[in-house]
């Protein structure tokens, strides 16, 4: 048995931390919670980033790590939460598939991650063997959620949540994306939230609801 | 130099099209200043080529242009110059007819008209030009493109619209073929230039695949039967210059593409690819004359015609290359030379005609032949200039169209050479369908402008058509001329053409006889024409008849009412309709058509007759591939679910696929 130091010991409960998160917004049905459980995901990857930071020395991991604690924790979450008020959308309806469906469902993709993972967890060096099996656990995780989910806020949830899955995997793998790359993903995600945003308004103000199903009206018909 | 000076005329071609944006709804501007300016060009590109195509050498140059790495070259030799000849000349006269044409009103506005027209000149002269695969597809496609919109200049009617997209689907069907025909004869070595495709050694097999996928790519965009069926649907719905242009220069382009892949970039051709082009140029032939027959619509007859007259090209390609390869290459200059001389006359025949249409068209409103008659009276400028058309379209010397129909029955003469059996006996039976196309082609025109100028006016509105502005009789006179000149002085242009025969064949065509005005071209034969000597034959005979008729006419003119048969009173719609000319032609190659009557009953108050005429080939090819097309696509429609959760789930799955691969290897 090999033994492990507080830093990776931490390290690896953080990730089990992001993994447990992605499962509970999987099983969520309630809007609110739901953006609630992503800004405390982006805390933790907050966390995980500043102990990465803290432990290699990289100057930009602290940049970095300050970043998703504005973006991830602060701002995004409080514009949806402002966006589900003033859409009045706080409960999904039912899901397409049901909990428990969509939870076995969601274990089995992350056996495949970690399979998948097993050769890169190989070869790299860094201290973050478990990690990408866990990113990549909770990149597929999230497009589940997508799937599954009818209204356009989850989903919108589940994109964010997919995200900071990559921005995990990324951090584990190679301590990081360059900065220029990070700054980029940061500002992309963020102007797609507001495209997004407004968005939500044009569809409800055609259908007057949020609920996606009918957009299969735009459907060219025969 | 000469190679320059083309590319400058090109660009100010584009500039000129660009400088119509500058007022987009000016008619003024575009009309009178912007058209007219474009014919200079033309003219200048035509003196240009000219120069080139006497001097008889070859320019090239590379142009940094394009994607990075891959410079336009070009390429300015005689078979490019005498088509750029005819890219010039014929443009030069039909941008002057436009410039009187084109008005405010529905559809596109002129500045933009301007650009599209200008565009498509440009783009046509580069396709001459181009001397790489990518220069020469980009112009191909952007001739379609900027073709394609000016047909679907009146955008707002349905059945425009639907000609227009027949139009760009046999392009793209025919651009896909030249595609992959280049793809072959780079022959390996990866390089796209025509220089390349020259020096690569194909094998037998891919050879004849690429000359039959140009086959079918040229013939597509040239209206080879069965690949014409764009153009009875695309001509009449565009503006008549637009159609000229179309007609009289496009189709060209084509079978410049045709004689360039075929003749030039293959090498030395193999006999029997030439069947190809000459079995399916007089299937093309006869079925054009045909159809032409029995149209009633003005612009969609000439259209059929125009389908006619490819085939006689294609003919003329077929059997430049069946001599070629069998070695006997004089008379394959004889060929090659009846097929350009051909692309010449045509270009300016059918542009003037189209011309003509769209002034009758202009006065009149109506493209519907029934409606139509009379109209010397009214229009005879446009009348008398049509008529010259008319004349040498239907091959009558001592116009143009005799003269490259001559030449090509002459060459036809040589079939029985040949050294392959059965060959040798079945070429000479085309000549006889080419003869007959010659002769049906003449009924069409005598149907065609008997009908809209002679007789009397069907219509009592066709009291008030107009004769057309100034800008429109010069252009129509330019082409009429050049009809004339093409007749009289073909001695003149064959030496001119001699530089392409030499370059393409490595043979010119002899002349025989000592005389300027003689035209003795046949080696080895005894038969010459002089088409100055016929006129002054004609010109004379006509003279002194009219000089006798007065001299003994006995000047006492008597008017009366003609006699009826009893019949009661005569009316202009008791003229013979085109319908009615038409009518042994439908009837005896019945089987030809597919015909839809509707007959009075004898006891019909109010009698009402209707024939539509449809060609078969829609039921029996095109209606089966659409159909297959269209269950196909309706079966890949169903992945199309209109659900967000599908979408991602499609996209879930493949990367979970793509993830399941990298694992496993």
């Amino acid at each position: 048995m090999t033994h492990l130091s507080l830093y990776q010991q931490l390290l690896d409960a953080c990730a089990a931390l992001l993994l447990l998160l992605s499962f509970a917004m999987l099983s969520q049905r309630r809007v609110v919670t739901l953006v609630n459980l992503y800004a405390v995901q982006g805390a933790v990857l907050a966390a995980a980033t500043l102990l990465l930071a803290w432990r290699t020395g990289e100057g930009h991991l602290y940049l970095s790590a300050a970043l998703t604690l504005a973006l991830k924790v602060a701002f995004l979450p409080w514009l949806l939460h402002r966006l589900i008020r003033r859409l009045e959308v706080y409960w999904d309806t039912e899901p397409l598939l049901n909990v428990s469906g969509t939870m076995l469902a969601g274990l089995v993709i992350v056996v495949f991650a970690f399979a998948l993972a097993q050769p890169i967890t190989r070869l790299t060096s860094t201290a973050t063997r478990s990690a990408i099996g866990i990113a990549v656990s909770v990149v597929l995780l999230a497009f589940l959620m997508m799937i599954t989910r009818r209204k356009a806020m989850s989903q919108v949830v589940g994109f964010l949540s997919m995200e900071n899955g990559v921005f995990f995997g990324a951090m584990s793998a190679s301590y990081g994306m360059p900065m220029v790359v990070e700054l980029g993903v940061a500002l992309d995600v963020l102007v797609a939230v507001l495209v997004l945003g407004v968005f939500f308004f044009q569809i409800r103000e055609r259908f007057e609801s949020l609920d996606l199903h009918h957009l299969e009206s735009l459907k060219e018909h025969e | 130099m000469l190679l320059v000076g083309c590319i400058a005329l090109l660009l100010g071609w584009m500039g000129i099209g660009l400088a119509g944006l500058l007022r987009p709804r000016s008619v003024a501007l575009t009309g009178r200043f912007l058209f007219p300016l474009g014919a200079l060009l033309g003219f200048a590109l035509a003196g240009l080529a000219a120069a080139s195509l006497v001097g008889g050498g070859i320019e090239r140059l590379i142009v940094p242009l394009g994607l990075p790495g891959l410079p336009a070259h070009l390429r300015l030799d005689p078979l490019s110059s005498v088509f750029l000849v005819l890219l010039g000349a014929s443009s030069g006269g039909i941008s002057l007819f436009a410039g009187g044409y084109f008005r405010a009103g529905e559809g596109t506005p002129p500045g933009l008209l301007c650009l599209q027209y200008h565009l498509f000149l440009a783009s046509m002269g580069l396709v001459l030009i181009a001397d790489d695969a990518y220069s020469f597809l980009v112009a191909w496609e952007v001739m379609a493109l900027s073709s394609y919109f000016l047909v679907v200049t009146q955008h707002r009617m349905a059945e425009i619209r639907s000609a227009g997209f027949l139009y760009l689907l046999m392009a793209h069907v025919g651009a896909i073929c030249l595609l992959l025909s280049f793809g072959v004869l780079q022959g390996g070595s990866w390089q796209f230039t025509f220089a390349a495709m020259r020096a690569a050694h194909l094998s037998p097999g891919w050879a004849a695949a690429a000359f039959m996928l140009a086959l079918v790519g040229f013939g597509a965009k040239a209206g080879l039967v069965p690949l014409h069926v764009w153009l009875p649907e695309a001509h009449p719905a565009a503006p008549s210059p637009v159609s000229a242009l179309m007609s009289g220069v496009m189709l060209k382009t084509a079978v410049y593409g045709m004689l360039r892949v075929g003749l030039d970039l293959l090498g030395p051709p193999v006999w029997w690819w030439g069947l190809a082009p000459l079995i399916l140029g007089l299937l093309t032939i006869f079925y054009g004359v045909l159809f032409a027959a029995v149209q009633t619509d003005m612009k969609r007859l000439l259209a059929y015609s125009s389908v006619e007259n490819i085939g006689i090209v294609f003919t003329g390609i077929g059997l430049t290359i069946v001599f070629a390869g069998s070695g006997m290459k004089a008379v394959a200059a004889l060929a090659l030379l009846a097929t350009l001389y051909h692309c010449l006359n045509h270009s300016f025949m059918k542009s003037l005609l189209f011309l003509g249409t769209g002034s009758v068209l202009h006065a009149t409103g109506e493209r519907n032949l029934g409606r139509l008659g009379g109209l010397i009276h009214r229009m005879p400028w446009v009348a008398w200039l049509t008529l010259i058309g008319t004349l040498a379209i239907a091959g009558l010397p001592p116009l143009n169209g005799f003269v490259s129909e001559w030449l090509l029955l002459q060459s036809f003469l040589f079939a029985d050479h040949l050294p392959h059996a059965f060959v040798n006996l079945l070429i000479p039976m085309g000549m006889a369908l080419v003869a007959l196309g010659a002769a049906l082609a003449g009924y069409v025109m005598v149907k065609f402008y008997g009908v809209i100028f002679l007789g009397q006016p069907r219509e009592a509105s066709l009291a008030q058509a107009h004769d057309c502005g100034w800008l429109e009789r010069v252009g129509l006179t330019w082409l009429a001329l050049g009809c004339l000149a093409l007749g009289l002085f073909p001695l003149q242009v064959i030496n001119a053409l001699g530089a392409v025969t030499r370059q393409l064949i490595g043979a010119a065509v002899p002349q025989a006889s000592p005389h300027w005005w003689l035209l003795a071209p046949v080696p080895g034969r005894p038969v010459s024409y002089g088409p100055l000597v016929f006129l002054t034959a004609t010109l004379a005979v006509v003279l002194l008849t009219v000089f006798g008729v007065r001299l003994t006419y006995h000047q006492r003119v008597r008017r009366g009412p003609a006699w009826d048969c009893g019949f009661g009173a005569l009316t202009p719609r008791m003229q013979d309709t085109a319908e009615g000319f038409g009518q042994p032609i439908r009837h005896l190659f019945q089987s030809f058509f597919e015909i839809e009557r509707e007959l009075p009953a004898p006891a019909d108050r109010a009698p009402h007759y209707r024939i539509a005429i449809r060609e078969r080939i829609w039921k029996l090819a095109y209606e089966p591939i659409a159909g297959a097309v269209e269950r196909l696509a309706n079966t890949a429609a169903r992945v199309q679910q209109g659900r967000i959760s599908i979408y991602l789930l499609y996209s879930f799955a493949t990367l979970l696929v793509l993830l399941a691969v990298a694992l496993m290897s």
